[in-house]
Order: structure tokens, then sequence, then C-alpha cells
């Protein structure tokens, strides 16, 4: 199973981080502290998996992003290679071209697509129009409560 | 209201990035206001509040368990959209500790219940993340309901979270089991793919369980095109087949049918890892799986090298002839510029028992090999090597190997390792004593510089040695006739060394009542024993041809002489008399100091004294000292350096002669002295200058003996050291975790330097005679180093 997920900028700023392991706070900043420092020193021509405290951790980068997911030792690392590039590929279409600043405004949203992705460790969805269906739909409907809220009927609603 | 005037989440971001204040302090301006929005009865401003809170939690590492309340009442909102970041919040920071978890069962029945496939997903997700044991067993129901939902979304999400409720509650697998299999059968291959996921999972723990579902998984691993199915499925098998093995035969044929098939890398790699891990009985599927690794080690992307070799350590132990039929990709990847590739060839080798390998193959390779191995390990002062026991047997299995001809790097590696890496200090005595004792390597002519560096060793850390008593005998066999004059010569001063240490701690231990810290105990006659063995063995020796072991055979039988009646003295006197063993400790003293490695530029950073004159021409050598030796221009020899390191150190009775006489001798009139020095010990010119090795306070300054000693001691013309010149920096720290006190001599001694690539001997050698003309140069510049 997949125990985290962390993307982490070239200067080792930190742009999201997904945790289905428990870990506590300062464990977790433990372990971004140190994964970034070996990860952001790897040179370019290095393969992509590292091992690291008994586990494996996949990384690829993206112009300066880091992806990485962090996967038991018997895990299929060219399969978690793949899904770091299904996510990619998903957050790509969904944002358009999607940049780094992109994850940084949206941060929220990278989360709920991560989510679709990936349930419990596992993937969960392995086709890209499906899961770009699913968060257009659930925007859909956030914008509908947005705008309901946003009405006046429910401003006066609310106060009186 | 109050939103309207609330600063957003972009705001924040936008605010954040522009911030001309510390982070600490914007964050925690932020943080404020948090507290007090969050307060707020109106929801929008809550979860506004809470969202910005998450994200500082998610990407600051702010701690947010503080706003698990509200974190509940935002969820409880009827509007999506704030149930979204509710949510969210929720997974991010509740953990089994939180006190409000009994307050979202109700909320979670909910919304697991409700119409909107959305908002169902929100709470599996967050079901998956922060799932209790009490929270899986009271809502098993409804998941138990949502694995039969007619939504395919639906279902897929529950399949997931199943698995975290069978962790947490497994009576839930009764209940749910069933409709799990159900699924297993469905067309819908995300469902499947989830199915399949959460059985690899549990077949990891347990199995057994899973083992009548066999039949299922096969139609699966023979129907489905889905790689992301069939590598699940691979893995399960892989489980299985272990414990069932008439499993194995069934599937090695679907899995070489997918091999031969698929281009997808990552189930190529699936396959031949399940089938050499747990079908490596069957041959043909064995030999189908070594040739697809044999091609993954020929790409050039290093991650399928990685692979593929890591796939070979799993196959080694039952398969050598797949390593050797990849020989030359292994070999090749020991000097690959990845150093994941690079650990992992050596992992390979370590794997597998070199001397088996090279039994079956041809010499050049296993030379090959061992220097690969010597080179990548050693390079960066032993960056790579974390298990130092296992490296230091490795080093000594390789003299074992037939046709080693690799001895001096050998050697070099034991006498670096022993001085750099403390605790390897056992495990290098241990394996020296096995090299030594062995006769047959004392006929290998190859070996002998390795014996050498042995026996150096075993001197040197006697201390942590199980039992000096054999090493003693080891090093003084008859059959050490057949080693050169230069190697008999450091197994007399090892003898030596072990012998004052075990006085050392006879004496120490009869002092005092409570034990010493010596490992070793002696009564007086193993004493006694030890001491006649010593000396029947160096007896012969002191009529050698050779001046060296004859002078040191002389030093050590002359001390055995007063060690004998230091014994018979301590014999018949009481506890508290120490100065019977004066001697001893003297001795002990004189050994007592640890050497560590030397930097190449030690010599330069020694303060030239006055009066010195080191760019004085050697010529009038020749008038003083004539026939006994012949011009030192050329650059030092080991041998004679040597020489010079046993006589400035073993000089017991002119020992206090010379100390007594340098003392007085004030500074400037060192020149002519010199030359009368010269005159008198004309034969060791090279060591009168540092005549007096143990008076630590000549007022000329000269570096105690056991620096300029160890110093010569080291083969100055090794090209690797002479290379290192550049930051200093305390290297074996980073080597070995959790060891602290690594290194414990002075700072002087512990400078390493890191290594540059290897520089041929002539190179090392003329940047050997640059570093003396430099130091002269800068001496006629008045420069101080």
């Amino acid at each position: 199973m997949i125990h985290f997920v962390l993307l982490v900028s070239r200067q080792g700023k930190v742009r999201l981080t997904k945790w289905y392991s428990p870990y506590t706070q300062k464990e977790r900043s433990k372990v971004i502290r140190e994964l970034s420092g070996v990860i952001l020193n790897r040179g370019p021509k290095l393969c992509n998996f590292i091992e690291w405290r008994g586990y494996k951790v996949v990384y690829k980068r993206y112009a300066s992003l880091y992806f990485c997911m962090c996967i038991d030792a018997e895990d299929n690392e060219l399969e978690v290679l793949e899904i770091i590039h299904h996510y990619v590929e998903i957050l790509d279409r969904y944002f358009g071209s999607v940049c780094e600043l992109d994850l940084i405004f949206h941060f929220h949203k990278a989360y709920y697509i991560l989510d679709e992705l990936l349930i419990a460790g596992e993937l969960q969805e392995s086709s890209k129009k499906t899961v770009a269906r699913i968060i257009s739909a659930q925007d859909q409907m956030v914008e509908a409560a947005k705008e309901e809220a946003g009405s006046i009927s429910y401003i006066i609603a609310q106060a009186t | 209201m109050d939103n309207m005037f609330q600063r957003s989440l972009e705001d924040l971001i936008k605010g954040f990035r522009l911030q001309l204040l510390g982070e600490s302090s914007f964050i925690s301006r932020a943080l404020e206001e948090i507290r007090r929005e969050i307060k707020a009865t109106d929801l929008s401003t809550k979860s506004t509040a809470l969202h910005k809170l998450s994200y500082l939690a998610a990407i600051h590492g702010v701690d947010m368990s503080w706003a698990a309340f509200h974190a509940v009442e935002v969820v409880s909102s009827s509007r999506f959209h704030h149930k979204r970041i509710g949510y969210q919040a929720i997974t991010q920071s509740f953990h089994d500790q939180t006190s409000v978890l009994l307050l979202i069962t109700n909320q979670l029945r909910k919304d697991l219940n409700s119409v909107n496939e959305y908002e169902v997903s929100l709470g599996l997700e967050c079901l998956s993340r922060i799932g209790t044991h009490d929270l899986a067993r009271d809502l098993s129901p409804e998941v138990f309901t949502l694995l039969g939902s007619s939504k395919s979304f639906v279902r897929k999400k529950a399949t997931g979270v199943v698995l975290r409720v069978f962790d947490k509650y497994p009576d839930a697998v009764k209940v749910c089991f069933k409709r799990l299999v159900e699924n297993l059968e469905t067309s819908d291959p995300q469902i499947l793919s989830a199915v399949v996921g959460v059985f690899c999972e549990l077949a990891s723990k347990d199995p057994s369980s899973c083992l009548p579902l066999a039949p299922e998984f096969f139609k699966i691993l023979i129907e489905s095109r889905n790689n992301w199915v069939l590598i699940k499925v691979l893995k399960i098998f892989a489980k299985l087949a272990s414990v069932e093995p008439r499993l194995g035969k069934k599937v090695a044929e679907p899995i070489c049918e997918h091999m031969k098939r698929t281009v997808a890398k990552s189930l190529v790699f699936e396959c031949v890892r399940t089938v050499v891990s747990s079908l490596s009985d069957h041959e043909a599927a064995v030999k189908l799986a070594v040739a697809k690794i044999g091609e993954f080690l020929v790409e050039d992307d290093p991650n399928l090298k990685y692979l593929g070799l890591h796939a070979l350590s799993i196959a080694a132990p039952k398969h050598l002839w797949a390593v050797l039929e990849n020989k030359e990709a292994v070999v090749k990847a020991l000097s690959d510029e990845d150093p994941n590739v690079k650990l992992e060839a050596l992992h390979l080798l370590m794997a597998m028992d070199s001397y088996e390998l090279c039994a079956k193959s041809d010499p050049l390779f296993c030379n090959e090999i061992i220097i690969s191995v010597l080179s990548v390990c050693s390079r960066n002062a032993y960056e790579i090597i974390v298990d130092f026991n296992w490296y230091v047997s490795l080093l000594g299995e390789m003299t074992r190997i037939p046709n080693c001809q690799r001895g001096e790097e050998i050697e070099h590696q034991l006498i670096d390792i022993g001085m750099r890496v403390g605790d390897a200090r056992p495990q290098l005595v241990r394996v020296s004593w096995a090299l030594l004792i062995d006769p047959a390597m004392l006929g290998n002519l190859f070996l002998h510089p390795i014996l050498s560096a042995a026996s150096w060793v075993s001197g040197e850390y006697v201390e942590f040695a199980k039992n000096p008593y054999e090493l003693v005998e080891a090093l003084v066999q008859p059959r050490t006739d057949l080693l050169p004059p230069y190697i008999r010569a450091i197994y007399i001063h090892s003898v030596f060394k072990v012998l004052v240490f075990c006085l050392g701690s006879y004496f120490s231990a009869q002092e005092s009542s409570s034990g010493s810290s010596s490992t070793v105990a002696f009564t007086y006659e193993s004493i006694l024993n030890l001491v006649n063995v010593i000396e029947i063995g160096v007896w012969p020796l002191s009529g050698a041809y050779d001046v060296e072991v004859q002078e040191r055979a002389k030093n050590v039988l002359g001390f055995i002489g007063m060690a004998k009646q230091d014994i018979a003295k301590k014999v018949n006197l009481q506890d508290n008399e120490a100065e019977a063993c004066r001697v001893t400790a003297f001795m002990e003293d004189v050994f007592s100091e640890e050497l560590g490695p030397i930097s190449a530029n030690a010599q330069e950073k020694v303060f030239v004294p006055d009066g010195l004159e080191l760019e004085e021409n050697l010529g009038d050598l020749e008038e003083i000292c004539g026939k006994f030796l012949k011009p030192v221009e050329s650059d030092s020899v080991p041998c004679a350096d040597k020489i010079s390191f046993s006589v400035s150190n073993l000089r017991i009775r002119d020992q206090q002669e010379a100390s007594s006489s340098s003392t007085s001798l004030p500074p400037k009139a060192s020149s002519s002295l010199l030359a009368e020095h010269r005159k008198r010990h004309g034969m060791y010119y090279l060591t009168s200058e540092k005549n007096d090795p143990d008076s630590n306070g000549t007022p000329n300054d000269y570096p105690p003996a056991n620096d300029l000693a160890s110093e010569i001691l080291l083969d100055p013309l090794d090209p690797k050291r002479k290379a290192k010149h550049r930051k200093s920096r305390p290297v074996v720290v980073k080597l070995d975790e959790g060891d602290e006190s690594r290194i414990i001599t002075s700072q002087a001694k512990t400078k390493q330097e890191s290594v540059t690539d290897d520089e041929s001997l002539s190179r090392a050698i003329q940047s050997a005679l640059l570093v003396n003309k430099k130091g002269k140069e800068r001496e006629a510049k008045g420069i101080q180093i």
C-alpha cells in the first residue's frame, strides 16, 4: 500500500501531503525534511527508486515539482510510477496545462482529485475520464451550493 | 455577514507569498485570525476558516487538532461545499485519540445513507482514513449495504474502505466477505481492480484464508487484459503459491504467456518477480524470467537496471547460473554512476558466495569483480558501506579466492578500515587471526602484503582479540620463514605489542582488586607460558641475516628479559607495589596512543623549527657517512622507513640518554649538533631528527614519533592518499548510523579528505616530490604553514 504522497518543489517547499498511515505531526515534519533532503540531492539521470527506512520511495520530477510516493518493500515500483503519471495527467486535464502555481492556489482541488484516485493507499480509479467526470460533478454541486448561499432569499432567511 | 470581510483561502495564500514579515509571524497572525473566525456561528465563516487552517496544517505543519469540534460542526452543514471542506479537515487531522470522534458517527451514518453519491463518497473517504474500531463496528452495516449498491462508483469506494474496516474490526469480515466475493465476478474493471486490491492486501496478511478463492483469481489471470488488475493478481498468486505449492504448476503457464505477450514493463517485472520468488522450481518459467532480466539489465534506463539487479538478487541463492549468464552486465553495473545501481550490484555479489562464483568462472573475471568491488566500496572513504563487519569478512574471503592478485589493495583497505572505523576492529582482528593461522596462506606470494596488514592489525588492536595466546602462536609459527624479511619484522613487532598488552593486563589485574578492563585473565602460569613461547619463537631470529629482523628480535628478547624479572618480582610482592611493572607500563604507554589516518598534508602542517635548514644540500652527506649510505634525495622507500620506525621506538636503554640530551639542546645549536648526530647514527640518518620519540616536550617542537612513524608506515606512495587534498570532513561519522565516537585521536590525525579519481603511480610520486620541494620553498620564503 501507499503510505504517503508528498509533493515538493525544487526549493524544498511542500506543495501537498497526504498520509495514508498514522504519523503524528512531529513525525510528519521529520519525514518530510528527511525525504526532501535525500530526493532533492539526487542527480537527473539516476533511477527513481530509493530505499528508505525499510520502505521504498518512488519519485518523479515534473518540471519543478517532485512527486513522491512511499510504498512497501514488496510493491511494484513501476506500477507506482504509472500511478504518479496518471495523477499528473489528470491534474493536467483538470487545470489545463497545470503548473506549480495552480497547485499552490488550488491545493484543495488537488487533494480532492487525489482522493478520487487513491483510497486507503491503493489505486481505485485507473480511468482518467471517470475521475474527471466525478470531479466536475462535485464542482458543480459546490457551485450550486455557493450560488444558493449567495442568493438573496438565503441571506434573508439567515438574518431572520 | 462577516464572511464578506473574511479573508478567503486565496487571500491567505497570496498574502503568504507576498509576505514581508517572517514566515512564522505571518502564520501566527493568520492563526489568530482563524481562531476568532472559527468560533462564529455562521457556517460559511467557519468553513472558510477551517479551510485556511487545513491549508496551514497540510503545507506548513501547523497543528490543527484544537479545531476538531469545529470540523464536526462544519460537516453537519447541508451544503456540499461545507461538507467537503469539513471532511477534508477531518481526514487530515483526526487520529485515534481525538475526543470528538464519537460525534461524527452519526453524521457519517447519515452521509453514508444519503442519496447523493458524492456525499456518500466523502463519507467513505473519511472512514477509510480515520476509521477506528468503534467507527468500524458501528458503520459496517452501512458499508455492507453500499457494497451492494447499484452505483458502481460507490461500490468501488466501499470496497476500498472495506479493507480498513476489516483491519480495525475483524468481525466485519463475516458480514462483508460474501459481498466482496460476489464483486469478484463483476464485469466492471474498476470494481474488479478494487476488489483484487483488497484481496492482495488480505493475502499478504493471511494467505491461507484466500486460498479457496484461487479458482476465481485464476480466471481473472487468464482473462483479464487490464494491467493493473493483473499485477495485483500476480501478487496474490505469489503469496498463495508459497502456501500451496501445487498452485505453482498451474499458474506457471499463464504467467509465461503474459511475460511473452505483454509490452508493459511493469507487468513483466511483476511476472519475473513472482516467478523468481515463488515459482523457482519451475525450470521453464525461471529460464524465461532470467532472459527477461537480462533484457532489463542492458537497458539504458537506470530504473530497469536497478529492478533487474533486484530481481537477480532474489533469484541468486537458488539459481547461480542466472548470475553467471549476466556477469558482464553485473560488473558493469558496479561502476555505474547511479549509487543505487551500484549498491544493488554490490548486494547481489554479497548475497552470493563469491568464492563459489569465482570457482566456476575464469580468473580474469574474478579479479575484475574484486577490483570493482574494492574500488567501489572504498570510494569516498567507504561511503556506501554500512555494515563494516560484513565488509571486513568479505575482504578476508577475497584473499581466499584462488586467483586473487589484489594483495596490496586489500592490505591497504584492511589497515585503513582499522584506523578509521573503531567498531570494525574486533571483526578485523578475528579475520586477521584466521588469515594468520592458516599455513597455506604463507606459501602464496600474492598474499604476503595481506598477511603483513593482518599482523599489523592484530598487533595494533590486540585489545579486541579474544585469545591473544593464539594470536601469538600464529605469529611465531615456524612456517613464517617463508615470508620476506620486512614482513617478518612486522610480525615480530606485532608479537611485541601483544606481549606488552598481555603483560599490562596481567599486572593491572594483579594490582587492582576490581577487575581490569581487559577481557582476558592471565594467571602466573599462563603469562609465563606466553613469554616462553615468544622467546622460543623469536630466539632463532636474533641471528637472522636481515638487520631489521635481527634488530627487532633482539629488542623483543631484551624486553622479555626485563619482563621476566618483573613477573618473578611480582609474585613475591604485595599488590600495591607498582614499581615492578614500570617498564611494562612504560611500553604500554608507547603503544597506547591510537594511530589514526594521516592526511597527505600533515607534513606541511608541521612547523619548521628555527634553525632547521631543510634546503641544505645534502651533498655533504657523502663526506659524513660515505660508505654507509647511498644518497637520499630519491624519495624514501617503504622498507627504510619501517626501519626508522622500529629504531625510534624500541630503544629502551638509549631512551633516557636521548631524551635528556635533547632537552638540554638550545634550538640554535641544532644544525651543528645535527651534523654530529648524523655522524653518530649514520646508518639511521633518516631518523636522527626524530630520535626522541617519547619525550613530548621537546623545545624543537617535533611532533611525537607516533605521528611521523605512522605517516611513514602508511605507504606514502599510495596514489589514493595523495589525491586527498580537498575539504576535511569527519568521514566515518556518516557511515554507520548511530555511531558517535568513531575516531578518538586528536584533530590533526582525523582530517579525512575526499577521494578524487585514482591517479597513476607516477603522478603520485611526482606530487610527493613536489610536497617536499614546497616545504623547502616555504621555509625559504619564511612563510609559516
